[in-house]
């Protein structure tokens, strides 16, 4: 296999540069699903049926502890990349596990969070308005489950095998996932959240 | 006992019963053919766990034409129903669900398979690639795709077809009024071939704009290349719209969830939006490559180069824009009032500008040529008075005052069926005809094909300009039956002799395959057609590694250049080549798909638990398996270059 | 070549069928919005038709003048480019035609979106809702209901408001002008009128299940005194209309015409106001004056749209 060394190791194949590609047109295509999950929520925000309000469910400090979890998550998964271009293992490794730890923080807070919700009347099948909410939120809780366990097999790969053009190439492309799902969770607080609070 | 009775049609008829014998008896032909022939090896090692581009290419083709005799079915019965006044053939039900899957299969299982069939084959060739970027996703999209319409086309005999038409609109498609299951196979079979056609989209993205030969800037790539890497844009923008909008109506239906529904906040119109914001860029998938095949086969059979390549590029550009933002021109009569409706009608209209541009830069293109006419010149030239029609009848529906009048109606069916039959089918007919030499190293016939040309073409004008007449008279779409006093009769009759025509038609295209199949010549050379891009630079039957040598390109006819003003394509030197290995896990992945969907249909948890785990471990597989695929040496490249060279 | 003059012929039959012999019903307008539409149509067929014969022109051109059998053998067609003169026409015609016929829509959209002009009446307004697979009109002011007919003066302006009981529906009379639909969650207003006494068929004309193909409903257009005297008929003579009857009315299925006193409108009001959609039971943060309809309609797509770009 021919490659280019002269760039860092998840560019140096001809398939990793294509992988990174492919993997950014993808977040292309992620982005429209979850702008139009956005204009569906924002379309039926106001359509509460017999159910709840969102001013009603919401409660700021659960959500403001996931925040700080999954941001923080997204500034340790760039440090194992920049670890990993210091060809740091170790370094990277433990930065790698904060971030999985972090997300998998994030996870329960939002499981707990779904469980209030339920509690309160307000399960997926009140009105237009929970089913919206739960299935936007959900969709990026899904994002971050699936996250959780591509991440850990990445983990064990670069555990098991080191850094190769296969193993970076998937932990560089696992790092622009979980960044983009930090900035869809950014528009999350803000326009469910903070809009819905206020 | 109740857990058998979802899975009986809940409206049976000696049709669906004859189906249901056909399917069986077809099955265990099909199996037992293979087992006394001992091929199960075979299928599996060439076809079931292949990546090559090319055959996965065919496979689609081969589904595409499946389906659209599926399709073609259905369209027969409706016109045979409709043909007199108060016929019997068909009941309300039975009509409801042919409409729909007509619709379905036509656009999401034949069309958008045939066009991806075609992309599939000609774009790595045309662009000098070995493969596209991911081969192993590659087949996972057709697999899916395939899935998707099995379990779609299972309907029929296992639960009962949709039937609240293809735009599926709620509240009608919800379980109020559709208790059965069949709108539950059209959200997941949709969804599951959806989710192929997305991973094909950027496939191609990427295959198109990393993989072309040294020398190809973008301003000279073939033009059908150009409308695929448009095509694939608009595929990955438009189709996650569906995706959502389908996963929320699986889940009002199985979960009840609130989304579309008529209690509790839910909103009918959401679903109306969100279909058409992913439909009408849809139509433009479809069509965009279609001018791709006849911008090839235009300029080749005039002997000249393309009229216009610019501003050929920017219309398919501007096109591509502009269908994200004319959605509400199909219901400008869902009441949202003078101010929206004018800003949709400008925006609809504003398409017929780039859209022009096509039409006389391929007129243009005809300007001091030398014009042979072969079957896929033919298509090519008989796709553009007719979709001049269909698509200045689509400016008039865009005019939305009058739209009110026509919205609905048999004007309506009459306009996308003159667009699409000549947009896309004429032009996979063509392409089909112009590329079936590369693919399977023969030629098919040409009288034959005129003949098949001549029913089609002028089947499809029977068959459908008189609904022009009935709509403007007041005939309704999607009526199941009408009364002789409504005075229809005369011109649904005359479709009904269009649709024969067509029918006719298209057997008799079957027929030239089988007939070419026996007889025609081998011996054709890997250029038959004096063709002018690089697809036919290769050999044919084109090599798993399609260029033993990688060409350098200097214009957007590279190979025309290389035969007439001595361009040098190859070097000849040959160096190893990399190639994918094959791999089983697309189509098992894809049956467990399979699996999935079923048991969603059927609420059927146990099995939906299942699926997902076996999924899950397909995931897993893949991401801890190392597959660095294989080399081929230059000794075997060389072999096979000559054996090719001498079997000519 | 056969298919060209094949396709003429058609295209000449068509056009010959939609100015005379036998007049379509789209084409044979009873009503000044049908007229505007009608107007708009024939207008827009004209224009495209130049287009048609334009494009078929060229291409019959072509064709006869460059065939490989009318050229020398060793003929070698020339590379062009494309020229900016040529694709600047290509352009510049399809744009001064789009414009004229936006400027054409724009105008006639917001004609049939009000209340037709001329008339010194106010608009006789009508309830008109549809389950499956009936139609339901109610007179508010006069205090009747109907089904499955209507009955209408000539010379004064119709408001009807369109509901639904079931699936989207679309309430559509071709003489009097074009359909629009009718949903659950909010009423939408299409504005007609009719000049000429007459009886014309409606039907629903958006698909919506079984009996969709049989929802047809009469229209009798008949002078304002004899409307004035049909409803003096209707309210001494029919049935009052109960909440237990209307919910029997609702059921599926097909019913004959039918005509009651009282509207369900007092039991079951329409989905407007208060009553839209966007409150069912919720707090009523968005709720629309009574009869402002156009805000109510202009709403739910404006989100969208927002949203989208």
């Amino acid at each position: 296999m021919k490659l280019d060394h002269s760039q860092p190791l998840e560019y140096s194949s001809e398939q990793g540069r294509l992988n990174i590609l492919g993997f950014w047109i993808f977040i292309g295509a992620e982005i429209m699903l979850f702008g139009t999950l956005f204009a569906s929520y924002f379309t039926l925000e106001g359509r509460h049926g017999s159910g709840p309000s969102g001013a009603e469910i919401f409660e700021l400090s659960p959500v403001l502890i996931e925040t700080i979890l999954l941001l923080t998550s997204s500034f340790t998964v760039g440090l194992a990349v920049h670890a990993m271009r210091l060809k740091n293992k170790k370094a990277m490794m433990t930065f790698f596990i904060i971030t999985l730890v972090l997300g998998a923080g994030f996870l329960s807070m939002e499981i707990y969070e779904f469980n209030h919700y339920i509690h309160e009347g307000a399960g997926i099948t009140v009105s237009a308005f929970t089913s919206a909410l739960l299935t936007t939120i959900g969709t990026h809780g899904l994002h971050v489950t699936l996250g959780l366990f591509w991440g850990l097999f990445i983990l064990i790969q670069v555990a098991k095998r080191g850094f190769t053009p296969e193993t970076a190439n998937k932990s560089f492309i696992f790092s622009l996932y979980w960044h983009f799902l930090d900035v869809v969770w950014i528009f999350i607080f803000s326009f469910i959240y903070l809009k819905g609070m206020m | 006992m109740e857990f058998f009775e979802r899975f009986a049609i809940p409206h049976p008829s000696p049709i669906i019963y004859a189906s249901m014998v056909a399917i069986g008896i077809t099955l265990l032909a099909i199996v037992a053919g293979l087992t006394f022939f001992k091929k199960w090896g075979y299928l599996w090692r060439e076809w079931l766990t292949t990546v090559d581009h090319k055959r996965i290419g065919i496979m689609y083709l081969i589904s595409a034409l499946l389906m659209l005799f599926r399709g073609g079915v259905d369209a027969l019965m409706m016109r045979a129903q409709l043909a007199t006044p108060d016929a019997q053939l068909l009941d309300s039900q039975h009509y409801n669900e042919i409409f729909t899957t007509h619709g379905v299969v036509m656009i999401i299982f034949m069309a958008m398979a045939f066009i991806i069939a075609l992309m599939n084959f000609v774009v790595p060739l045309q662009i000098g690639a070995r493969d596209v970027a991911f081969p192993r996703l590659n087949a996972l999209s057709f697999w899916l795709y395939f899935m998707g319409a099995m379990l779609f086309n299972l309907s029929f005999v296992i639960g009962g077809s949709p039937s609240s038409g293809w735009t599926s609109y709620f509240p009608l498609a919800g379980n109020e009024f559709s208790p059965s299951v069949g709108t539950n196979y059209y959200m997941i079979a949709i969804q599951i071939a959806g989710i192929g056609t997305l991973i094909t989209g950027i496939n191609f993205i990427v295959t198109i704009l990393k993989m072309r030969a040294p020398g190809m800037k973008l301003m000279k790539m073939p033009m059908f290349t150009w409308s695929a890497l448009i095509t694939n844009l608009i595929i990955t923008f438009a189709f996650p719209v569906l995706t959502v909008a389908l996963a929320m109506g699986t889940m009002d239906r199985l979960f009840g969830t609130q989304f579309f529904t008529t209690g509790n906040g839910g909103m009918d119109m959401l679903w109306a939006n969100l279909f058409w914001v992913w439909g009408h860029p849809e139509v433009y998938i479809l069509v965009l490559p279609a001018f791709g095949v006849y911008s090839e086969i235009i300029s080749t059979f005039a002997r000249r180069n393309l009229y216009g390549y610019k501003s050929m590029v920017a219309s398919m550009v501007i096109i591509s824009v502009l269908s994200f933002v004319v959605w509400v021109h199909h219901f400008f009569t869902m009441g949202q009032g003078a101010m929206v409706n004018s800003i949709f009608s400008i925006t609809t209209m504003a398409i017929a500008v780039p859209t022009g541009i096509k039409i006389f830069n391929w007129l243009f293109t005809l300007y001091k040529g030398s014009i042979r006419f072969t079957v896929p010149m033919m298509y090519s030239l008989g796709f553009l008075p007719i979709f001049t029609i269909g698509g200045v009848t689509g400016v008039m529906l865009g005019m939305s005052a009058a739209d009110y009048q026509y919205h609905n109606t048999m004007f309506l069916v009459a306009h996308f069926h003159l667009v699409i039959i000549p947009g896309v089918v004429f032009a996979m007919l063509a392409g089909l005809t112009y590329w079936w030499p590369k693919m399977f190293g023969f030629m098919l016939n040409e009288r034959i094909g005129k003949w098949a040309f001549w029913f089609i073409s002028i089947g499809t004008c029977v068959a459908f300009f008189p609904m022009f007449i009935s709509g403007l008279d007041g005939q309704a779409r999607r009526m199941y039956t009408y009364s002789e006093s409504t005075g229809f009769g005369f011109w649904n009759m005359l479709s009904f002799a269009g649709a024969v025509m067509l029918a006719i038609g298209f057997i008799i295209i079957v027929y030239n395959i089988y007939y070419s199949t026996r007889y025609a010549s081998r011996d054709i050379g890997s250029d038959p057609w004096d063709a002018r891009s690089l697809e036919w630079a290769t050999s044919t039957p084109v090599p798993e590694y399609n260029f033993a040598e990688v060409p350098q390109v200097n214009s957007s006819e590279a190979f025309w250049d290389s035969k007439y003003n001595g361009h040098k394509l190859f070097s000849g030197k040959l160096k190893e080549i990399h190639m994918p290995n094959n791999s089983g896990v697309p189509f098992i992945m894809s049956s467990l798909f399979f699996v999935l969907g079923f048991s969603f249909i059927f609420s059927i948890w146990i099995g939906v638990a299942i699926a997902l785990l076996g999924i899950v471990a397909c995931l897993v597989h893949r991401s801890f398996e190392q597959d660095h695929g294989y080399h081929i040496p230059v000794e075997e490249i060389e072999k096979t270059e000559s054996e090719l060279r001498g079997g000519k | 070549m056969k298919i060209k003059w094949m396709i003429l012929a058609a295209i000449l039959t068509v056009l010959t069928v939609l100015t005379g012999c036998e007049p379509l019903a789209v084409l044979d307008p009873k009503g000044p919005q049908a007229q505007t539409q009608a107007d708009v149509i024939l207008l827009s067929i004209g224009i495209m038709s130049f287009i048609v014969i334009a494009v078929f022109a060229i291409l019959i051109f072509m064709l006869v003048k460059y065939r490989a059998s009318k050229q020398p053998e060793d003929y070698k067609p020339p590379h062009i480019e494309g020229n900016v003169w040529v694709e600047a026409i290509c352009v510049g015609i399809p744009v001064l035609i789009v414009a004229y016929l936006s400027f054409v829509s724009v105008e006639s959209n917001y004609k049939v979106e009000a209340t037709p002009e001329g008339y010194d009446e106010e608009p006789l307004v009508v309830y008109a809702s549809s389950s499956d697979w009936k139609w339901h009109f109610s007179y508010p002011e006069e205090n009747i209901e109907t089904m499955n007919y209507l009955y209408v003066p000539t010379d004064r302006p119709l408001e009807f408001r369109l509901y639904s009981y079931g699936p989207i529906s679309a309430f559509w009379v071709p003489q009097l002008g074009g359909q629009k639909y009718a949903m659950s969650d909010m009423v939408t207003t299409l504005h007609l009128a009719a000049d000429v006494p007459g009886e014309y068929s409606g039907r629903n004309a958006n698909f919506s299940g079984e009996g969709f193909a049989e929802q047809t409903f009469n229209v009798n257009a008949v002078s304002p005194d004899e409307f004035d005297e049909w409803v003096e008929e209707v309210q001494t003579t029919a049935d009052p209309i109960t909440e237990d009857k209307f919910e029997e009315l609702l059921e599926p299925g097909h019913l004959g015409q039918q005509t009651f006193t009282g509207t369900h409108l007092e039991f079951m009001p329409a989905p407007e106001g208060e009553h839209g959609g966007h409150n069912h039971g919720g707090d009523s943060e968005e709720s629309h004056d009574e009869h402002s309809d156009h805000s109510d309609e202009e709403h739910s797509d404006h989100s969208e749209q927002d949203h989208e770009h």
